[in-house]
């Protein structure tokens, strides 16, 4: 069985973001980034899948500027077997990634994708969802466990109320959420053999998409700062001001 | 509590930029790393310092090492899980050949990755660096078949090493020891006797411990030319190659420390312990000084590794510390009280320690490619020529980076205030734990008589020489240039010194060695600076370099660059006046004392 795993290049999490002084966006500047904390988690799978029989090939799709490669190329020192870049300096929105990807599945005929459930640059929990409405597939989303038998994936989702676990036919997307599993570090010899794997570069016009931004950013401000909070005199008072001022009572 | 962050940008800089690391391809292992593969290395070490080892900084320092009554040894929690990925990762075999297991990458990789993993937790990274200089000695004087026994897997990390020189009444003068070997009929020896301070000696993390052990065999000659240099595996290895049976070497007791809990210090008892000897009989001190020089160059990162992790966390603090308000009227009138950062004297001292550790970090990586042209270059004279210089400056790089590594975390400690002195707050651990890299792999006091007994005069004083002609040779061609001669005026100067400190020696402390003793620290101190003066402005060509090219991302980066480039000359190099007038001062008025007053 073959894995697809579609890897982000974000802002690394431990970055303190700054929005840009004309509100355009975030500054990215000179600034870390690093694979999309979900999609390691989504990469690590595949490799566990692989390394418990279950699949046997391991691609990892980018889709954006030419230094994306650098993030296939941390895929590929985990264990991915090979890497795809689709090349585009353009900002992509989910629906054109989640067109790109259709493509290559198309192409490449996995019979599972996994990706991360969100990007935690612009959180939008798209991309999967669109991909499997593209697809015609099922989809297991919010993964917290993910079983693989028989044509068929037990996938146990984090939901609001707790945990449900589904059952989907394959081929099928699944959506990765931070309990899924930890990461592993890859090692020294994976990282240069990672250099030796092979890395191909694609067009979204390959895949007949257009990139161009539907939305439109209107203004990225940074949200306002925690205010002082009040001390109550009384139980009383707590309960009355949640009831007038907050209204949450 | 601390953070810490990997300083990987500025590695990448001075790797790529300062130090034009690209320049180097053609040696042997520097082509499969090239600059990409190099930051993907980088990151890697970073994540596993900040995620794996940071962690358990603290955690170390709480619990440190337990002794348990058969004489096993535990480590602090966590420690060998850490131990395990670090392991796993293939961390220890990354500069070790090939053919043993390892990578074969740039020695100057291991030095930056291990920058970050000393920052992240030193007494947990000296498992793994002792294991270094018992490799590099049992691979530089073993014999094959020794290397093939033990390295393998010592590469890998599943066997630990030591370094077993100190007894009870003999530190820096190994002529005194006693451990004795006795020859056995099947050519190994039996080796009796007591060391102690043994970093890693006993502990949980690994299958086998190969202890290095100088030792006397019976009947050989008084002094430091009777000592030879044996291997005491705790288990000796049976048929397969695998540990056997349990030789007779154990813990007595481990040591309560100032600092560095989380490694276990030990006493180390070897009663009639089998173990063989490596390379010659009576040469042990030669192939001991392999296994030195390796480890001074892995403490001096130490200091500059604690001294970077206790910048970090002093700056983070006087960033959001608010208290008192700016000379110059208020600068956050929204709050209370401004940051401290305001304050001229707070930024003396981050400015300082921050001019130190980013110079710090171009030397000692500056050095270790001389490290990797030493033993890797086709060519002779290249070998021989940056060998010479890695002679020269291995005591410098131990003295002084371990001597202002200490002071820059107490420095540190400061911004804190009280709460320097609390625990929770980290700094204290920092200052704890620097103390010990003055001290050990021969106290600084005795880097300094190397330098300037041994390093200076050796070869007719060749390595001076070409050092001497390489920063000045950088003045002189940047002596006209606009941007430059700002910097270079200023190291000229630094260079005068040292020159005159060196003939000073030459003509006054041939006759009269106490001299040359009594300046010897301070001479230390001098070409340091002299030495981080040079990488500032090699730095500082690099940086306008690039602004002058437009380089727009890099920007702010490199414009700091430059003004730390210029605190350094303005602020930290003319200590050089100070240091040379010392040295002039000569031995009269600090030896004429009777040793009765004092």
């Amino acid at each position: 069985m073959k894995v697809l795993v579609p890897v982000k290049r974000v802002v690394d999490y431990n970055v303190k973001i700054r929005v840009k002084a004309d509100g355009s966006g975030v500054e990215l500047a000179n600034v870390k980034m690093s694979m999309n904390p979900f999609d390691e988690i989504a990469v690590e799978e595949a490799i566990r899948l692989k390394e418990a029989g279950v699949a046997t090939e391991i691609v990892a799709v980018s889709i954006g500027e030419q230094k994306c490669q650098e993030t296939i190329r941390t895929a590929l020192a985990m264990g991915a077997d090979r890497g795809i870049l689709v090349k585009t300096d353009d900002a992509v929105e989910p629906l054109a990634v989640a067109k790109i990807l259709k493509g290559i599945v198309d192409e490449e005929k996995p019979e599972l994708v996994i990706l991360g459930k969100q990007a935690i640059d612009d959180d939008a929990n798209q991309t999967g969802q669109m991909l499997a409405a593209l697809l015609g597939w099922s989809q297991g989303t919010f993964a917290s466990e993910v079983k693989i038998d028989g044509g068929k994936a037990t996938v146990t989702r984090e939901v609001d109320g707790g945990l449900q676990t589904i059952e989907i036919t394959m081929p099928a997307i699944v959506t990765t959420d931070l309990r899924l599993n930890e990461p592993r570090y890859a090692s020294l010899p994976n990282i240069m053999k990672a250099k030796k794997k092979p890395l191909d570069e694609k067009a979204p016009s390959d895949y007949g998409v257009d990139t161009a931004p539907r939305l439109k950013v209107l203004k990225t401000a940074e949200p306002e700062g925690r205010k002082a909070g009040v001390k109550v005199g009384s139980v009383a008072e707590l309960v009355d001001k949640l009831k007038n001022e907050a209204g949450v009572l | 509590m601390p953070t810490y962050t990997a300083p990987v940008q500025d590695t990448l800089f001075v790797l790529r930029d300062v130090l034009g690391y690209e320049r180097f391809s053609n040696l042997p292992g520097f082509s499969d790393a090239s600059l990409d593969v190099i930051e993907a290395i980088l990151e890697e070490g970073a994540k596993l310092a900040e995620n794996v080892m940071f962690p358990l900084n603290q955690v170390g320092d709480q619990q440190g090492c337990t002794r348990h009554d058969d004489g096993s040894v535990t480590t602090p929690d966590g420690f060998k899980d850490a131990y395990a990925q670090y392991r796993e990762g293939g961390w220890m075999g990354l500069a070790l050949p090939e053919e043993f297991g390892g990578q074969n990458l740039p020695y100057v990789l291991h030095t930056a990755v291990g920058e970050y993993m000393s920052s992240a937790n030193m007494a947990f990274m000296m498992y793994p660096g002792l294991t270094q200089g018992a490799m590099a000695a049992i691979l530089a004087h073993g014999s094959d078949e020794q290397k093939q026994a033990y390295i393998p897997r010592m590469a890998e990390g599943v066997w630990t090493g030591t370094m077993n020189l100190t007894e009870p009444h003999c530190g820096t003068d190994l002529g005194l020891l006693r451990t004795k070997a006795v020859p056995q009929e099947d050519g190994s020896y039996r080796i009796s006797g007591q060391k102690i301070f043994i970093s890693a000696g006993e502990h949980d993390l690994s299958e086998n411990i190969i202890h290095l052990v100088l030792a006397r065999i019976e009947g050989a000659p008084e002094g430091v030319k009777g000592i030879s240099l044996f291997i005491v595996p705790k288990f000796t290895l049976d048929a397969d190659g695998n540990p056997g049976e349990r030789n007779g070497v154990s813990c007595g007791s481990i040591e309560e420390k100032m600092g560095i809990h989380g490694n276990a210090t030990c006493v180390m008892n070897y009663d009639e312990a089998t173990g063989y000897l490596i390379g010659e009989a009576h040469k042990g001190l030669k192939a001991m000084f392999t296994m030195m020089n390796e480890a001074r160059l892995g403490v001096g990162l130490q200091g500059l590794s604690i001294s970077e992790i206790a910048y970090q966390n002093a700056a983070d603090y006087a960033r959001e510390r608010i208290q008192g308000r700016a000379l110059t009227g208020p600068k956050a009138p929204d709050k209370k009280a401004d940051p401290i950062i305001v304050h001229p004297d707070v930024r003396r001292t981050l400015m300082t320690i921050r001019a130190f550790n980013e110079g710090g970090r171009a030397f000692i990586l500056w050095s270790a490619l001389k490290s990797d042209v030493a033993h890797r270059s086709g060519d002779e004279k290249e070998r021989q020529e940056a060998d010479d210089v890695m002679g020269l400056l291995t005591p410098i790089i131990k003295g002084v980076l371990t001597d202002k590594g200490f002071e820059n975390a107490v420095n540190a400690q400061q911004m804190y205030g009280g709460h320097g002195y609390i625990e929770e707050w980290g700094m204290s651990q920092y200052v704890r734990d620097a103390r010990i890299a003055m001290i050990y792999e021969g106290a600084n006091g005795i880097q300094a008589l190397d330098l300037v007994g041994r390093k200076l005069p050796s070869n007719g004083g060749r390595a001076v020489q070409a050092f001497f002609k390489e920063v000045g040779e950088f003045c002189e061609s940047h002596r006209d240039n606009e941007q430059m001669k700002g910097y270079t005026k200023a190291l000229k100067k630094g260079l005068n010194d040292l020159q005159a400190a060196t003939m000073w020696f030459v003509q006054n402390a041939m006759a009269k060695p106490d001299n040359a003793g009594a300046g010897s620290t301070d001479y230390m101190h001098l070409f340091g600076l002299v030495a981080l003066g040079y990488m500032w402005a090699l730095t500082a060509k690099s940086a306008q370099e690039q602004l002058d090219s437009g380089a727009s991302d890099a920007r702010p980066f490199l414009e700091n660059k430059l003004v730390t480039a210029t605190f350094f000359m303005e602020r930290l190099l003319p200590e050089t006046a100070l240091r040379l007038a010392r040295v002039q001062a000569g031995a009269d008025s600090m030896m004429a004392l009777s040793a009765e007053a004092f």
